[in-house]
């Protein structure tokens, strides 16, 4: 069983995803698992060495900032789940 | 059945000498697809119309002397992770179910713009989240060889179609081992290239410092082919597209060596079945016959690499699919009060249990007060696992080893265990987290035939070199033209 302490409601909160309390339960006892799982890597000094953030050679790839063709209106909205007069509706987000 | 599993040389020969209509191909495909893929179940979809006027017009061009390349009039099966427009693109998932692709990735371009037919959409685990198909909410993949069994994952459905005879050639995504797995349990060639070598545009994203397009085929000649298509500078749409020389991959092939192959000790450690180990052994003394050089390399890190990946790709996935909110595309709650509510409730009906599960995980791990426990540290492990590895390539032009611990284990043995899942991706994780080409062909079968799969790793950007060492043992055997009983 695991020893690390996962506050699973606020990561629920941070992701922006709700969880039955069953998934709650199971989650958190899964995480708890794979994270002890995770503490292998204190076995290894990583003192002098740098993070890589990905194995690719280049950095800093620019390209010139033209107006090219996009999407209609249309082709943008069409996987809308809701659309009113060429706009994405929502739920009101701000006070009446 | 010797049209089926006949190779793209082969079927390219058979449709310049007019013995064949691309029509007549894509329907003895369709057939098959139809007697076998209800056992198979390696299709969430395709559309039969729409690949037969695919064929018509190959045909048409080639009856007006503009064939287009190798693959006009071919079907190519694409993972249903891959935008072709005006198809359905699901992810194996709810939350994107509605969603249809309004542009061509790139890699679809390039297959258009050589005559091949894109053809149908292929099982995957949810979001390319798995190692066994079973994440799919859609249907559960079988293996071909023995259809009580998985076909490994997340490209589970690319490299069954292709093991059951439904189609000469697929494409497939690989994070963490996702085409080479699938490809070694189901007896097929499967490659993931270098990190920026194939173009990431219209590739829904899982972790993007990892992922990669890649071939699926039956033979090594059939992928290099393949990959001729796919590889190349995206200077249009992907920033991560590296400006690398392509070479002639096919004739690339006929590279005799002598090549220096390095055999990782970590590799052959404990949790390798016997199995395995055997069929591997003896295709590491097939090279040694053949007069290549065979030495032990080490590369000590490698026990690290789950762990390492699992942060990494973890959190990359909880900041990528932070963008399915039900905003402006996919699925969408009816039962949302309010804006925040609305996110809540859409990801939570969305996703299925594995993608909240990594989400959760890469949630935690990039959240205040872990981050340089977890998240950093990882990177800079990760550092470690790419230098081990350069290490090797001063001494060696591959590395040679087994694809996966196991041959395919059954439907539901490890659907509730993660960790054990995770431990199916052993081999081929650490050559995402270092940005190699990695290939698995197939080399043997186990007493109870299952395919083995042999991982050749080589290095950067040289992918010519990794094939032209790959077919040294697949023009020999072929064990990827083996037909399962179906």
């Amino acid at each position: 069983m695991s020893t690390t302490a996962i506050n699973i409601k606020h990561l629920k909160m941070l992701a922006r995803l709700d969880l039955t309390p069953e998934e709650e339960e199971k989650f958190a006892r899964q995480l708890g698992d794979v994270l002890e799982y995770f503490k292998e890597l204190d076995k290894v000094d990583v003192a002098n060495i740098e993070p890589t953030s990905h194995a690719f050679p280049l950095e800093n790839v620019w390209q010139e900032d033209e107006a090219k063709p996009g999407f209609t209106v249309e082709e943008a909205l069409r996987n809308a789940p809701k659309k009113r007069a060429n706009e994405f509706v929502v739920p009101r987000v701000v006070e009446e | 059945m010797e049209l089926l599993y006949a190779t793209v040389s082969e079927l390219s020969e058979m449709l310049s000498s007019k013995k064949i209509t691309s029509v007549e191909l894509m329907k003895a495909y369709l057939n098959r697809i139809k007697t076998v893929d209800p056992k198979v179940e390696a299709f969430l979809s395709y559309n039969e119309a729409d690949a037969l006027a695919q064929a018509k017009a190959s045909d048409e061009r080639r009856a007006s002397g503009k064939t287009l390349g190798p693959l006009d009039g071919i079907p190519v099966g694409i993972k249903d992770v891959i935008a072709v427009k005006d198809q359905s693109l699901t992810c194996a998932s709810k939350i994107l179910e509605p969603y249809v692709s309004p542009y061509d990735a790139t890699v679809i371009a390039r297959l258009r713009a050589q005559g091949a037919i894109i053809f149908g959409r292929l099982n995957m685990d949810e979001f390319a989240m798995g190692s066994s198909t079973e994440n799919s909410v859609f249907k559960v993949t079988k293996n071909p060889w023995d259809v009580s069994r998985i076909p490994g994952g997340s490209s589970g459905g690319s490299a069954a179609a292709l093991a059951a005879g439904e189609l000469p050639l697929a494409l497939g995504s690989d994070t963490g081992g996702s085409i080479r797995q699938p490809a070694a349990l189901c007896g097929v060639v499967g490659l993931k290239p270098t990190y920026g070598l194939v173009s990431r545009y219209g590739l829904a994203a899982y972790a993007s410092s990892l992922d990669q397009i890649g071939p699926f085929g039956r033979t090594v000649e059939d992928v290099a082919i393949l990959l001729q298509t796919l590889a190349g500078h995206d200077s249009e749409y992907d920033s991560t597209s590296y400006p690398a020389k392509i070479p002639d991959y096919r004739a690339s092939l006929k590279n005799r060596g002598p090549f220096k192959l390095g055999v990782p000790r970590e590799y052959f450690g404990e949790g390798l079945d016997p199995e395995v180990k055997t069929g591997v052994m003896a295709a590491i003394d097939f090279y040694k016959k053949q007069g290549h050089e065979i030495c032990e390399v080490s590369l000590p890190h490698t026990g690290l690499a789950i762990p390492v990946y699992y942060i990494i790709a973890t959190a990359e996935a909880s900041s990528n699919l932070a963008r399915y909110d039900g905003v402006r595309y996919g699925h969408r709650s009816e039962k949302a009060t309010d804006a925040l509510d609305l996110y809540y409730k859409t990801r939570a009906e969305g996703f299925g249990a594995e993608v909240k599960r990594r989400i959760i995980l890469g949630t935690y791990v990039l959240s205040s007060g872990y981050y340089d426990a977890y998240y950093l540290k990882a990177q800079k492990v990760r550092t470690l696992i790419r230098n081990d590895f350069m290490d090797a390539f001063r001494k060696v032009d591959a590395i040679i080893g087994p694809t996966s611990p196991t041959a395919a284990f059954k439907v539901g043995e490890k659907t509730d265990d993660p960790i054990s899942m995770y431990l199916a991706d052993i081999y081929t994780i650490c050559v995402n987290l270092a940005g190699l080409p990695g290939i698995s062909i197939p080399c043997g079968f186990t007493k109870s035939n299952l395919p083995v799969g042999l991982q050749l790793i080589g290095q950067p950007y040289q992918e010519d070199r990794l094939l032209a060492i790959a077919n040294k043992f697949d023009e020999a055997h072929k064990f990827g033209l083996k037909q399962p009983t179906l």
